[in-house]
């Protein structure tokens, strides 16, 4: 069984975000982590081959630094790891041609199951749909439980109010939802194991695509929410307060 | 000299943290609280590798260097400092000297277990007369024909209770001082040998600490640690890398107090701003901010020198020395800082003052690391 985990290196979700002189956000103070969803991912790349045997190959496409985030799945367990990194990928928000790139990585490695978090916490960026539409194969998202059994696999996915259970031939596509397991920590073995793993870095031309490739997006710039006001304590006896909240509410918020 | 942690030793601390506010986090009041010791924490450290991290595969251990273990025992620290020295005593004391003074033997029956998390270590040596001074054992061992005879007690003992393996100090005949003393492992369960008096401390309360009672114990003839004579060349060897852990510990702890205090800063309101915005406070937080970094840097060259085989006994009393009377001075103003809440058990700062105070006492008090460091320093000139 050869199972691809795509994983993303995100800001970590207590990272302060600060906008550089250059308009860009500024990464340079941020830690920098493993997108939670494709912990997951992981997890369950690594729960499969335990049960099936095969290979886990993670596969990133970013920055050189993207490089962490796949030591991280290789101490987690993984195999070995496929970088895909390339000044013209450098707009990391651009999800077309992050997406073509990964589905040519991807492909090349044949593999029956790929694997990624439902949502990099980031930019909110859904890469598994894009993926499996480039490569014409089945998807299943969001994804609460997995089995695999011969080419066939059976997925349950979250829906609105209840949960849904799908039914796909291999190769096929899962996104993976936070409850569909418990992420392992790597452990201190691993991690001094990673170093030893295959690490392999491709630019475009190394997969063979244009590497003049453009994106679909243009990032025009970017601004940090309006910070948040203070509250408004009315004082006053209960009765009296509530009152005068109440056409506060209908006169300044006008909210009811 | 390159001032940046490796990738390894990146990953090594996230891990740490991870685990610590994870598993250690929950429940740490409590066990504060009770004086509980958590055997249960210390086995899942061992699954992820901790409890051996510096010893070879070959005997159960992970073979990272020191640098990651100073950052494991920092960022339990950091939380949990009740779980850093459990996890330093483990190692530098209880299991060290079997690493470094055991036979192939020695390592395969009790190194293997302590490196892979299943058995706990400790170390005795201290005892009511022989605190700094350990010269002064009066641990009695004699010559029982086809073992070894103990006679005496121990107090402070480390994860005493708890544990399975003892390294325990004895001395043959009290006319020899230091030389007369030697090593012997000791396993928990051997007849003669029990726990006194539970230590009731101030701080680091969900570290076990009991007195060791030998009593005609018979050791077998195999457990003599290194050679006889050699058990004060032992100790020594073995407090010069455990003032690592300690040092690592004591910055742990000034960490956590150094972000508690930061953040309560910015939150706490007098006088129509937060009390970050006074220069008193940020003139508090930056002396901080610097001891802290200072400490960081002596822990990790101490830990780097003795990965690399050079000496250290010099740069790890520094280290203890400078990071254990910052953990001090930094949680005191933190509670500071804190006010009122800071004196109230509501607030974790009140248990990192409480734990900083034990990391200038153990494993040589600051006074005996000034008299290493004075003593190597007039040997140089």
């Amino acid at each position: 069984m050869n199972i691809v985990v795509l994983v993303k290196q995100v800001f970590d979700t207590e990272a302060k975000i600060v906008i550089g002189a250059d308009g860009r956000i500024d990464d340079s103070n941020v830690t920098m982590v493993m997108n939670p969803y494709d912990e997951n991912a992981t997890e369950e790349a690594l729960l499969l081959k335990e049960r099936l045997g095969g290979e886990v190959i993670a596969v990133a496409a970013g920055t050189p630094k993207a490089q962490e985030t796949l030591r991280t799945a290789l101490a987690m367990g993984a195999d070995r790891a496929v970088l895909v990194s390339d000044p013209a990928l450098q707009s990391v928000s651009d999800d077309y041609a992050a997406a073509q790139a990964l589905a040519k990585a991807v492909s090349e490695l044949k593999p029956d199951i790929i694997l990624t978090g439902r949502v990099a916490i980031d930019y909110g960026s859904k890469i598994a749909g894009r993926v499996a539409e480039i490569l014409g194969i089945p998807q299943v998202n969001t994804v609460t439980r997995l089995e695999v059994n011969g080419d066939k696999a059976v997925a349950a996915r979250e829906i609105d109010g209840g949960s849904e259970v799908i039914e796909v031939t291999l190769p096929a596509v899962f996104s993976a939802q936070k409850s569909l397991n418990n992420p392992r920590y790597p452990t201190v073995a691993g991690i001094m194991k990673a170093k030893k793993k295959e690490l392999k870095t491709l630019t475009l031309a190394d997969l063979g695509l244009d590497a003049t490739m453009s994106g679909k997006m243009q990032i025009v710039g970017y601004s940090l929410p309006a910070g948040r006001k203070g509250g408004r304590v009315i004082p006053g006896e209960p009765g009296q307060a509530a009152a005068e909240l109440a056409k506060l509410l209908r006169s300044e918020a006008k909210v009811i | 000299m390159i001032f940046e942690l490796s990738e390894d030793h990146q990953m090594m601390r996230k891990l740490a943290r991870d685990f610590a506010e994870k598993e250690c986090l929950p429940g740490l009041e409590e066990r504060d609280e009770k004086e509980e010791f958590s055997r249960e924490l210390f086995a899942k450290m061992g699954e992820l590798g901790f409890n051996g991290v510096v010893f070879p595969e070959e005997y159960g251990g992970t073979e990272a260097d020191y640098i990651s273990y100073a950052i494991i025992v920092e960022e339990l620290s950091r939380v949990d400092a009740s779980m850093g020295v459990t996890l330093s005593a483990h190692l530098s004391l209880g299991s060290y000297p079997i690493y470094k003074f055991g036979t192939h033997e020695q390592k395969t029956k009790y190194l293997k277990p302590l490196a892979e998390g299943t058995a706990l270590g400790a170390f005795g040596l201290t005892e009511p007369m022989a605190g700094s001074d350990a010269s002064g054992t009066r641990t009695m061992y004699v010559d029982g024909g086809d073992c070894w005879i103990l006679n005496g007690s121990k107090i402070f003992i480390t994860n005493a209770f708890y544990a399975d393996t003892y390294v325990v100090f004895a001395q043959s005949d009290r006319s020899k001082g230091s030389r007369g003393i030697s090593a012997f492992i000791v396993e928990k369960g051997t007849p003669g040998f029990s726990f006194g008096q539970k230590l009731k401390k101030m701080g680091i309360r969900s570290s076990a600490t009991y007195e060791l009672v030998f009593e005609d114990c018979r050791i077998p003839k195999e457990n003599l640690l290194g050679k006889e004579g050699e058990g004060f060349k032992i100790a020594m060897n073995t407090l010069d890398g455990g003032r690592i852990g300690i040092a690592a510990q004591a910055l742990g702890i000034a960490q956590g107090a150094y972000e508690a205090a930061v953040k309560y800063a910015k939150e706490r309101q007098q006088f129509g701003q937060s009390i970050a915005g006074f220069q008193n406070t940020q003139f508090t937080l930056a002396d901080m901010a610097t001891q802290i970094e200072a400490a960081r840097l002596l822990v990790y060259q101490a830990a780097y020198l003795d990965s690399a085989g050079k000496p250290y006994g010099k740069a790890s009393a520094m280290a203890k020395l400078f990071a254990s009377e910052t953990a001090m001075w930094v949680t005191t103003k933190a509670v500071q800082i804190f006010g009122g809440y800071g004196y109230s058990r509501e607030y974790p700062v009140e248990r990192m003052m409480r734990d900083a105070k034990i990391t200038e006492i153990y494993e040589g008090t600051s006074e005996v690391q000034r008299l290493v460091i004075g003593s190597q320093i007039l040997k140089e000139f």
